[in-house]
């Protein structure tokens, strides 16, 4: 342990004075050396994460704009305000549809990728590599291929499904086919990684579960559902809570599969909710927008908790 | 590693899966090379072009012409290469004192760090871009190296390595030694902390290099990172796919190639992150 004994034999001070200075100095440096460690991080933290979010609370109950230097106080007038909005409910709309549309396949196929790989297989390494491949490509760089990909008159996926005769889908302006192109590209880029941490936790479960359910004669998809999904079941809790956070807030892809536009498409048929922030942000409406993100923040919370609850319900116990 | 491939069947199915997810993984990076080596007009081909074509250079130098690239790129690398560092050091100071020194409060700070790690940026967007104008970092690469120097997963991840694999009596065995806490630090956590460290910082250049919304907002397109300049690109020329795809291409390399080489230490890295509770 750091506080051991002050006094250490290899050291023996001549005088009683110098030998409290070095006792100051050593209880010193123990003691409050710690803090100056943590520091840099803590002054980070307050200064651009708690500082930030306890603003942007402040910043809604006025009328504020970067336009002028009065920012007058409106009490939840934002707030009232928002809840009447349609554009607002639109939004939270998208973005429950593509949130569960891109969110729940991506977390299956990736619980049975990981299942796939976690047995002795040839090119262990490659597979794992070109799992991820798509994570390290970038946001902007995924919707700009797969804009191509969706494109109406040359893409690649209308030119696929024209053998299955499918006519030419004009991907960017149905909502229900915006929400399809979108949620492709958040599941291309992340069920990968998702599977890796799968695939972390599943091979920390006890292999002897396994021998003892093979000689039971249970098949692959039993010990998957039966040992394998309850054994991982935090890691399961911790991806789900993390995908919601991460769906709440969707952005570059609507913005961008919009050509630039804000509004998520002519009809708003992609908006998000951080879209919709972005939104009122480019308009400079930064109370309304500091409303929306915090009535986001509330959803998020919400929407944690039920993912919680459910995911730590279901599944059954290994009893 | 159990459970064991049962019939041949089931082998091949296996592998046949997994090659069919590498190929769709794979597959859209290889068509915007195609895309990026091809001139716009043979995209409206039927059948669309599958195989890279000539014209790969002429792209290259349009996108130059086009976006200030080079600058772009100049400053990707400085503010990604920046954060990594400082996130490296920084969480590696933060982590040790989590892990290994005792202080009042310790625990209390620990728990907020994980919390934090919970809070979705975006909700602090505006404040900072105001925080951003009061400082007149707008347009400045200030703006994003400044905030992401140290954040709560490099802490946590660091917190977690240290308190597992640096043995507490190399720390005693300094003390007796006469090492003050700084000593400790430099001459015996360092060492120790070097794998992770290097995992950590990788994975930050990464997620510095594709960050996008925040370096669009507080940026101009006269100073942007690669991300900035590549929506620029996107935008701009909806209907030149071969140039925006040319940029892509540019932008997503670096990362690629770095990635090819230590994907294997990135993949551990993740890994060992994930497993925590």
């Amino acid at each position: 342990m750091a506080t051991r004994a002050p006094d250490r034999p290899t050291a023996v001070p001549r005088h009683r004075s110098e030998r409290f200075g070095r006792q100051l100095a050593y209880r010193l440096d123990v003691k409050a050396s710690p803090y100056a460690y943590v520091m840099p991080f803590l002054l980070v933290f307050c200064a651009f994460g708690l500082f930030p979010l306890v603003y942007t609370a402040w910043v809604s109950l006025h009328d504020w704009t970067l336009l002028s230097d009065v920012h007058k106080f409106v009490g939840l007038d934002n707030f009232a305000f928002l809840l009447g909005d349609d554009y607002f409910w639109n939004a939270t709309f998208n973005t429950v549809s593509i949130g569960l549309v891109s969110t729940v396949p991506q977390l299956l196929l990736a619980i049975w990728l990981a299942h796939l790989l976690n047995r002795p297989l040839r090119a262990q390494t490659l597979f794992r590599v070109t799992l991820l491949l798509p994570n390290v490509t970038s946001v902007v760089a995924v919707v700009v291929i797969f804009s191509q990909l969706f494109g109406r008159d040359y893409g690649l996926i209308n030119w696929v499904l024209s053998w299955f005769g499918v006519g030419a889908i004009d991907w960017n302006a149905g909502t229900a086919s915006s929400h399809v192109a979108i949620s492709t590209m958040i599941m291309w880029r992340w069920t990968g990684y998702n599977a890796l941490i799968f695939l972390a936790a599943m091979q920390a479960v006890p292999r002897d579960l396994y021998e003892a359910a093979t000689i039971d004669g249970a098949s692959g998809f039993t010990q998957l559902r039966k040992i394998t999904i309850p054994m991982i079941k935090p890691t399961i809790v911790f991806v789900v809570i993390t995908s919601t956070i991460g769906a709440m807030q969707v952005v570059a892809e609507p913005l961008l599969f919009g050509t630039y536009s804000p509004t998520g498409g002519p009809d708003r048929q992609y908006q998000t909710l951080s879209l919709f922030i972005y939104e009122n942000f480019a308009k400079l409406d930064f109370g309304y927008a500091s409303a929306i993100s915090w009535m986001m923040f509330v959803f998020i919370v919400i929407a944690a908790g039920v993912n919680y609850l459910l995911t730590r319900r279901s599944g059954g116990n290994l009893t | 590693m159990i459970p064991r491939l049962g019939s041949g069947k089931a082998r091949t199915l296996t592998y046949l899966t997994l090659i069919a997810v590498v190929f769709f993984s794979a597959l859209p990076l290889y068509y915007s090379v195609v895309v990026a080596s091809r001139d716009n007009s043979a995209l409206a081909d039927v059948p669309p072009p599958l195989w890279p074509g000539g014209n790969f250079v002429a792209n290259v130098e349009k996108v130059f012409d086009t976006v200030p690239f080079a600058l772009a790129l100049l400053n990707s690398v400085l503010v990604a290469g920046s954060i990594a560092i400082a996130v490296m050091f920084f969480s590696t100071l933060a982590g040790f004192a989590f892990a290994k020194l005792r202080f009042r409060g310790r625990n209390a700070l620990l728990l907020i760090t994980v919390a934090t790690m919970m809070v979705p940026t975006q909700l602090g967007i505006i404040p900072l871009y105001l925080i951003m104008v009061k400082l007149e970092w707008t347009g400045s690469m200030y703006a994003l190296i400044v905030p992401a120097l140290v954040n709560a997963f490099g802490v946590f991840f660091m917190t977690q390595f240290l308190s597992r694999a640096l043995p507490t009596e190399l720390l005693e065995a300094g003390r007796v030694d006469g090492c003050t806490t700084w000593g400790l630090f430099w001459h015996v956590v360092l060492p120790v902390a070097r794998p992770a460290a290097a995992v950590l910082g990788m994975l930050t250049f990464m997620s510095a290099w594709n960050d996008y919304f925040w370096p669009l907002i507080v940026l101009t397109p006269e100073n942007p990172t690669v991300q900035v300049a590549l929506s620029t690109l996107a935008a701009g020329y909806v209907s030149d796919y071969a140039l925006s795809l040319t940029g892509t291409t540019l932008g997503t390399l670096p990362l690629v190639i770095v990635f090819a080489l230590l994907g294997k230490q990135i993949i551990g890295g993740i890994m060992q992150g994930a497993v925590k509770g």
